[in-house]
């Protein structure tokens, strides 16, 4: 069957059987091994991916249920080639380790922000709470989400700003 | 020399922007990762791959009466069908365990575990592979299985190795240390002893990636390419040019990045095997990779224990000695990844952090109709089931005396003049200084303020407890006279080229699962030759661009391959000597390094810095006589001893009384690594290994029913921790270096894992004291603990 869908912002068109899951789609199909598989069951999450901007588990939607639909993955989350403060929130608080589990986690924190721009620990623990992470312990990507919510709290502040007069930064560029 | 680090908020100790050496860095393979650019073994994608999927036997012991192959051969997408009886044309039926043993790639006689590998179909695409597994008539003769480990050795129990020539029993070896007759005269003079059963049940580690492999084997070169999940390349390389027979130098191991190790990727798996005899009988690239349950119910497994501790004790609790006998369930084939003169890994240090009279181990190991493997799961060896079994029975014998457990742990702790300490099993201990470290995570926890709140919560009836655990890791073997995997010595190489321009490459023999060797690494050549970090590439998990050495598990990168790093940079920076003095026109002698430059002694304005010599080195001037040219050196380290980490950790818990549901409140862990290299990794190390302490404690167990089938196989079945099962956790430190290290470094990456199983049943047997209970074993489930609150506690196995 021919299934189309918009993938990280691009038209995609493919032929492929009915029973194709989407995580195999995005690797094996379009090469965006980003996104991971890591159980068949619906647990770990390292398979997260938004679905028209929600977050699925793509081992448990078939390609075809996302054609006409919007997905999103980890390659593309950076926009311009800037990457999202949730990038550099892992980066910056050690919020990965092996790496595997990470592009789910991020795709779940991005969400999340979205919705809540402050979230409490708690919250993003109760976020993250369908995924698992081997290495990390968790507590180092709370701060991870925590740190590009400040981060993003700052860049609001910095924007209702006026901008400041010239001459109180230096004449020279 | 111990010092004791203050505690600043988690994870900013150390200045963010050191621009040399070691300290707090941010780590260089993390800009990959975030973009989803990392490299692992299923994303490896070759012109033309077929994929491979594996026929598991669906019973634990039966015998192979016939396969069946024809309709799976005549699926259209099918490339290839093989069963054991092919592999025994090629003599590759059987392969060698790192324990000496043999085991099965495919069934030939015999099934001997549920998801035991029988055969395998090659096909165009991974649906197709298992489609046509369906295809495949197998049928099976099926016997009773040995499921009960304290039944193994009866005289009824049907033999399963009986592969192995004049085999009558499941007796798989009996080991033991220490001296008996002089732990029977401290146990006969004792005040007080103690005696518990205890069981530390089979777990598995469990990494987010599975294990899998691309085989691609050129037959006009005659050279095989094996991408794999492998903590090991190059003893992996070397096994497999034993097994298949394949010329060494025409394999190339190449292990790219690892989604999680934890010691399941150490051992060589039959589907290893497979992918390669599948590319070679294809011709094509081949891609194995397993799914969820094949990695839970046939990869190794860890621990299964079944333990007595006994401890003797004066009555003002001084600790006089400890005697244990251990039954060790080591599955269906003898696959334990320990050195070889180890047959029960380290468990030799289950003396612990004390300074005793005597102690005594004896074991016996068998077979079973389960899954081989033993040794994996961050577990050093073993040492996981020791520290556990000494820190339980410690708090045993605590309670026996009415004694807080951590009186009478510094009362008892080796003392820090005693250093080296020779323990009663051999166990040469290289440094410690184990009462400071304690203070520091009582005072952390706030440790006397808990226990006045555990007593107010007592008085309420609420069910509060405050477990500790105290520590002594032994890790990083070698040296090589002692240590060795199936003959090859546990000795690493070391590779640094410093290039004209004064960048830098240094070549690892060990290998990342998520530790950030990229990034340790290159700070520890960076702090010695003065350079940055940024300015090191660091190469490793590829046998044809590195050096030989073991590889990564039993936290032996830092005190093996560290000192390897930290050496063969100091050889370079004395060859760069030798170029400066010719620079400078002065003898070698004169010359003073200063991080980064020489310069001659009392004239700092003199000063060439190694990028200056790196380019002279390169150059087309004059060298000093007998010097070659460029500027590298190699090296293989083995390291005279292995180093000895340690720490202290207190646990608090809730247990809901109408639930007996067991929260996590807090976790206090201060380790004692000695020369930190990256404070930040090491306490991303730390916290993931206390989150397997959560998981082991409360949750996780591989269990068998009586017909031997896994009641484990999936993580609907196997769980694991998530975020909402663990607290934020609470670390700090303490630096005792140890003293042989080149840099003082020890290794960390599974003391956690080690450290934290005891001290969070510490703390829920101390919140069921009030029920009488003295010990409930592993996992604490809320129906383990409800049985356990009615004194009905009962081993998991």
């Amino acid at each position: 069957m021919q299934v189309s869908m918009t993938v990280n912002g691009e038209e995609v068109t493919r032929e492929i059987e009915g029973r194709l899951l989407l995580v195999h789609f995005l690797r094996d199909v379009l090469g965006l091994t980003g996104t991971h598989w890591g159980c068949d069951t619906s647990n770990c999450g390292t398979c997260v991916v938004w679905l028209d901007g929600r977050p699925v588990k793509s081992c448990t939607v078939l390609a075809a249920m996302a054609g006409g639909h919007e997905v999103r993955t980890v390659e593309g989350l950076a926009q311009n080639g800037e990457l999202d403060p949730v990038q550099r929130g892992f980066m910056e608080c050690h919020g990965l380790q092996c790496g595997f589990c990470t592009p789910g986690m991020m795709m779940t924190a991005r969400a999340l922000l979205n919705e809540n721009p402050d979230p409490s620990p708690d919250e993003i623990r109760e976020a993250i709470s369908g995924q698992i992470c081997r290495c990390t312990g968790y507590a180092t990507i709370v701060r991870s989400v925590r740190w590009a919510a400040a981060y993003e709290a700052d860049q609001r502040a910095d924007a209702d700003q006026p901008a400041e007069p010239a001459a109180t930064t230096g004449g020279a560029p | 020399m111990t010092t004791v680090g203050d505690r600043k908020p988690a994870g900013f100790e150390d200045n963010d922007q050191h621009p040399v050496g070691h300290g707090r860095m941010l780590r260089k393979e993390d800009p990959r990762f975030v973009r989803g650019r990392g490299n692992y073994v299923d994303d490896v994608q070759l012109p033309g791959m077929l994929h491979l999927a594996i026929l598991r036997a669906p019973v634990a012991h039966a015998r192979l009466v016939s396969i069946d192959t024809t309709a799976a051969e005549a699926h259209p997408k099918v490339k290839a069908v093989v069963t054991g009886a092919t592999l025994e044309t090629l003599n590759l039926a059987w392969m060698p365990t790192l324990s000496n043993d043999v085991q099965a790639v495919l069934v030939t006689d015999k099934v001997r575990f549920q998801g035991q590998e029988v055969a395998f179909v090659v096909a165009e695409d991974r649906y197709a592979a298992r489609d046509a597994l369906e295809l495949i008539d197998v049928e099976y003769d099926v016997l009773d299985p040995v499921i009960d480990v304290r039944r193994a050795l009866e005289d009824a129990a049907p033999v399963i190795r009986d592969d192995l020539e004049g085999k009558t029993d499941n007796h798989c070896f009996d080991w033991e240390t220490g001296d008996a007759a002089a732990t029977e005269a401290v146990f006969a003079k004792a005040d007080v002893v103690v005696s518990q059963d205890i069981v530390y049940p089979r777990v598995h580690p469990a990494p987010m990636e599975t294990c899998g492999a691309v085989a691609d084997f050129d037959p006009v070169e005659g050279r095989l390419t094996l991408w794999s999940t492998t903590q090991a390349p190059h003893a992996h390389r070397t096994l497999y040019a034993i097994v298949a027979g394949l010329p060494e130098h025409k394999i190339r191991v190449i292990s790219p990045d690892i989604g999680g190790g934890f010691g399941n990727k150490v051992p060589i798996y039959p589907g290893y095997v497979c992918a390669v005899v599948g590319s070679i009988v294809t011709g094509k690239p081949v891609k194995w990779m397993e799914d969820r349950s094949e990695n839970l119910v046939s990869t190794g497994f860890a621990r299964d224990y079944v333990m007595r501790g006994e401890i003797a004790a004066t009555r003002d609790g001084r600790i006089l000695g400890i005697r244990t006998h251990v039954l060790a369930d080591h599955g269906a084939f003898n696959g334990t990844a320990a050195p070889v003169k180890y047959p029960a890994g380290f468990f030799g240090v289950f003396t612990g952090s004390y300074d005793l009279e005597a102690a005594y181990c004896h074991m016996t190991a068998v077979y079973t109709n389960k899954a081989p493997g033993g040794v994996a799961y961050a577990c050093s060896f073993r040492i996981t089931e020791a520290v556990y079994l000494v820190e339980r029975i410690v708090d045993c014998l605590a309670a026996e005396l009415a004694m807080d457990p951590v009186e009478l742990r510094l009362k008892n702790f080796i003392k820090p003049e005693q250093f080296p300490y020779t323990t009663k099993t051999g166990w040469v201990y290289d440094s410690g200084n184990y009462e400071p470290t304690m203070r520091k995570a009582m005072d952390l926890a706030g440790y006397e303020d808990l226990r006045r709140e555990q007593a107010e919560k007592r008085a309420r009836g609420e069910l509060m407890g405050i477990g500790v655990s105290f520590f002594t890791e032994a890790v990083g073997a070698g040296p090589r006279k002692h240590m060795d995997i199936l003959g090859l010595g546990m000795a690493d190489g070391c590779e640094l080229r410093v290039h004209p321009t004064g960048k830098a490459v240094v070549r690892l023999s060990v290998q990342s699962q998520g530790q950030g060797h990229e990034t340790t690494f290159a700070q520890i050549v960076g702090e010695e030759l003065g350079i940055p970090p940024a300015d090191v590439d660091v190469v490793h998990g590829d046998t044809d661009n590195t050096p030989f050495g073991l590889g990564t598990y039993g936290s032996r990168s830092t005190p093996v391959s560290g000192g390897a790093a930290a050496l063969v940079a100091r050889k370079v920076r004395d060859k760069a000597r030798i170029v400066a003095s010719g620079m400078l026109e002065v003898s070698a002698d004169d010359l003073v390094w200063d991080k980064g430059s020489f310069h001659v002694a009392g004239d700092p304005s003199t000063a060439v810095t190694i990028q200056d010599i790196a380019m002279r080195a390169h150059g087309a001037g004059d060298l000093p006589e007998g010097y070659e040219g460029a500027l590298e050196a190699q090296i293989t380290y083995n390291p005279p001893n292995l180093t000895y980490p340690h720490g202290a950790y207190i646990c608090v818990v809730d247990v809901d009384p109408g639930t007996a549901q067991v929260k996590v409140r807090r976790f206090v862990a201060v380790d004692d690594c000695g020369t930190r290299i990256n404070p930040m990794i090491i306490e991303g190390q730390i916290h993931g290994g206390l989150t397997d302490g959560v998981g082991m404690a409360l949750m996780e167990i591989v269990a068998f029913d009586e017909d031997g089938n896994c009641l484990g196989g999936s993580l609907m079945d196997y769980l694991l921790p998530t975020a909402m099962e663990v607290p934020d956790w609470e670390t700090g430190f303490t630096v005792t270096p140890s003293p042989h290290h080149p840099i003082g470094a020890k290794g960390v990456g599974e003391s956690a894992t080690v450290g934290s199983p005891p001290a969070i049943v510490n703390a829920v047997v101390d919140a069921l004291a009030p029920f009488g209970v003295r010990h409930a074993d592993m996992p604490l489930t809320p129906s383990r603990v409800w049985d356990a609150m009615r004194g009905q506690a009962r081993p998991p196995i």
